[in-house]
């Protein structure tokens, strides 16, 4: 399966280049570049072109523009006096829904936004108006959350290319930021704009070098570094680059191109393109981890001193097991957090993986427990025994069932023995295999050396796809242990 | 001789979800209730405002932010929708209001003589922000008094928090002198919060109050020791302690919507009149009034 992004894009927000080009030779390359790279996005395979754009904070999470044709008026706050930008726009709604689907499955909080007269912020107004005149591609816009550091962003990058591989999409994905940020504070004539200082313009010349090699993912890797030097605080980090880096698959093998670059009111604005290619410069050694599922604390609605209560709470020592609150029944493993308005009966532990959805770990009904599904994700840092079953591009990999399969056995382990239950006591399992016909051998070799003797039923089914990239899961039925 | 004088300053906080839990016929999405106690310290502010016979109302808002100067409405009419960019799905506000396009320029005047860059605002396709619009809602519903809006400058992002001040502070002596000049009485907004640290989910119905609760103790903290110092009437020493409140608090105040109406006010010794401290989505949020002339009007 080839990768669902053919085309990278790095565009300036400011409105100069659209409103008044003329005013400056550096607003007037900048706008040529532009030229160029819409002619690239036409030549391209892309069906959809997808906006990230620094200059829309969001707070609650990550929102999509999913307005079928917003329409406005639109004025920057700034730069009011160059003039009013008329829009219309052709939002692609069921990949901004499938985004946000994606994205919560992949452990954050977003959701979409389609209201007439949103706000569309400057940036993604000029990516636009310039690279898709006409809306010959119908567009996604997608907000850059305030509070997400590097795990959060490269989490809704990588939702991004779910929701394109789920809709057989292709697209071209554009990154509005400039390089360096730091803006004159003074009004100046627009004739003598330039690069605020020599440290900028350096560092901007040393990443566009690294951007006409295709270094995406060096840049991806600089990001904090980059922050530090030429970006003014205005967010918690410089994060466009970890997304899309990891949108485009988290390498350095693009056939990069500076298509223009020049001062926006002392910014480094500049208009890049990258093409997946077959070679580059390759993998270098990175320091930052590559993150599947975002586990942070998002969800801290509940009452914050009764969930710190919970999460260090001795829970065995102190509420008796069958009590009625969730220490109770998890015993001695630490609890992970509990939405206020879960059932009681809601078990969760943090020994096991954090599910990737709205469920818990298991429900208790009278005696029995029900286990939600259950996979091989390690708890500690999400990694999978064995392997994923494909690369962050989508494409196939070899890996060890049989060692996922042990990695189920011991979350399911670590669920049973949280509520005060065993792996002894399981009545029922139900084992899903995305690849019966390679797998079942080696899978039902992990599954003897652990159940043998135990005697639960067992149905096995092949499925076509689990929501992570894992090739097992199993769902369990067992007695409580106070049964 | 002009008679012009500032008659009340506030402390306006400008959360949208007070005017989503109010349901006036502007907003478009509805609610059940919500942030009652805010909202009822709303209503008493402005009782005390509406005794002064306000001819303005003056604003300083976090939300229209402008990195290059400050700039001021300069268009005498808007009549537009203000839908918010992080909850779009609570405030959606059809927004009629008269600028006092005069006053507004005199600020500027004065402003430039302190040496601030400024920039009045003159396209007519321009929205207003909507710290502007919620803070001036709350504190004047009818919407029957012209306003003044000035953006904040970012120069806390550029050089700190001890230059903004600076800043905000000329610029509040600079909008004292025009409002002095101009003989009207003006009622000055700080449209802000105090501590910020927002929720990064949202209750599945906003206006549950279940929910609703400030992010840590230590911001809890940070604002009590603030309205204390309003109680005590230590202006001064607010504005002081205002760089580490901003860092440890993650306070909107960056914006020097505190500092420029302290300034405005001449640091007022008298303790100010708190009417409400609640929380919204986590954020701290205090509606105070001052009144250079004394609380009590015959």
């Amino acid at each position: 399966m080839s990768h669902p992004v053919v085309k990278g894009l790095i565009v300036p927000g400011l409105p100069q280049p659209l409103l008044t080009p003329e005013a400056n030779e550096g607003y007037s390359r900048l706008r040529g570049a532009f030229e160029k790279a819409r002619e690239e996005i036409q030549e391209s395979e892309a069906d959809v072109l997808i906006v990230y754009s620094t200059m829309w904070p969001s707070i609650i999470g990550h929102q999509v523009q999913a307005l079928p044709e917003p329409e406005w008026t639109h004025v920057d706050e700034l730069f009011h006096d160059l003039g009013s930008i008329p829009y219309k726009f052709r939002i692609d709604s069921e990949l901004a829904g499938g985004i946000c689907e994606s994205a919560q499955g992949r452990g954050l909080c977003a959701r979409t936004v389609a209201y007439h007269g949103f706000p569309i912020d400057t940036g993604s107004v000029v990516a636009l108006e310039l690279l898709n005149p006409n809306n010959e591609l119908p567009a996604v816009i997608l907000s850059s959350n305030a509070y997400a550091d590097r795990s959060e962003t490269v989490v809704f990058g990588k939702s991004v290319v779910d929701a394109l591989a789920a809709q057989g999409k292709k697209a071209a994905v554009v990154v509005v930021m400039t390089l360096s940020n730091r803006l004159f504070t003074r009004f100046i004539d627009p004739a003598e704009d330039h690069i605020h200082s020599d440290k900028d313009e350096e560092w901007n010349q040393k990443l566009l070098e690294f951007f006409a090699e295709g270094r995406l993912e060096d840049v991806a890797q600089l990001s904090r570094e980059i922050h530090k030097q030429i970006r003014i605080p205005k967010v918690v980090n410089f994060k466009p680059m970890w997304w899309l880096s990891a949108v485009m698959g988290a390498h350095n093998n693009y056939a990069g191109t500076v298509h223009g670059y020049g001062a926006l009111y002392g910014t480094g604005g500049a208009v890049i393109s990258l093409t997946p290619a077959e070679a580059g410069v390759g993998v270098k050694e990175f320091d930052e981890a590559d993150v599947e599922v975002f586990t942070g604390n998002r969800d801290v609605l509940g009452g914050s001193a009764n969930s710190e209560a919970r999460a260090t709470e001795p829970a065995a020592a102190t509420v008796p097991v069958g009590g009625s609150s969730h220490a109770a029944h998890l015993g001695a493993a630490p609890v992970s957090e509990v939405p206020e308005n879960e059932p009681e009966t809601a078990l969760r532990t943090s020994a096991a993986p954090k599910p990737v959805g709205a469920y818990p770990h298991a429900r208790r009904v009278g005696d029995l427990l029900f286990l939600s599904g259950v996979g091989p994700r390690q708890a500690a840092d999400n990694s999978i025994p064995g392997g994923p079953i494909r690369d962050a591009e989508g494409n196939p990999r070899d890996y060890d069932v049989y060692a996922q399969t042990q990695a189920v056995i011991g979350n399911i382990r670590s669920i049973l023995e949280a509520t005060g239950s065993s792996l002894e006591k399981v009545l029922d399992v139900t084992v899903f295999l995305v690849d019966m016909d390679r797998d079942f051998e080696e899978f039902n070799r992990a599954y003897k050396e652990a159940f043998e003797g135990i005697g639960a039923a067992r149905t096995t089914i092949a499925i076509r796809a689990l929501p992570t990239p894992i090739a097992v899961e199993f769902k369990v039925l067992a007695a409580a242990g106070d049964a | 001789m002009p008679n012009g004088r500032i008659v009340a300053g506030a402390l306006a906080p400008h959360p949208p979800h007070l005017i989503y839990a109010e349901n006036p016929p502007q907003n478009e999405p509805t609610a059940e209730c919500g942030w009652e106690t805010l909202r009822w310290g709303y209503e008493r502010l402005r009782a005390d405002i509406d005794k002064r016979d306000v001819d303005v109302l003056v604003v300083h808002s976090p939300h229209w932010q402008t990195y290059v100067g400050t700039h001021l409405l300069g268009v005498p009419k808007f009549d537009s929708l203000s839908v918010d960019p992080i909850f779009p799905n609570l405030f959606r506000y059809h927004y009629e209001m008269n600028v006092d396009v005069e006053l507004a320029e005199a600020i500027h005047d004065e402003a430039v003589s302190e040496g601030l860059e400024m920039k009045m605002m003159r396209n007519p396709d321009f929205r207003v922000d909507y710290g502007t619009i919620v803070c001036c809602h709350l504190t004047r519903p009818q919407w029957d008094l012209p306003i003044v809006s000035i953006s904040s400058n970012r120069s806390e992002s550029y050089y700190g928090v001890e230059v903004m001040q600076e800043m905000a502070t000329a610029l509040g002596k600079a909008t004292r002198r025009a409002v002095e000049q101009s003989g009207k009485k003006a009622a000055l907004l700080c449209s802000s919060s105090l501590s910020h640290r927002h929720f990064t989910t949202e209750a599945e119905i906003p206006e549950d109050m279940s929910r609703e609760h400030i992010t840590s103790h230590a911001l809890y903290l940070w604002d009590m020791q603030l309205l204390e110092m309003v109680r005590k009437g230590q202006t001064r020493q607010m504005v002081d302690v205002m760089p580490e409140f901003i860092t440890q608090a993650k306070s909107e105040m960056d914006a020097g919507s505190f500092a420029w109406l302290m300034s405005a006010l001449d640091y007022p010794t008298e303790p100010g009149e708190v009417y409400a401290y609640g929380t919204v989505i986590g954020t701290g949020n205090a509606v105070v009034g001052w009144f250079p002339e004394g609380v009590a009007v015959s």
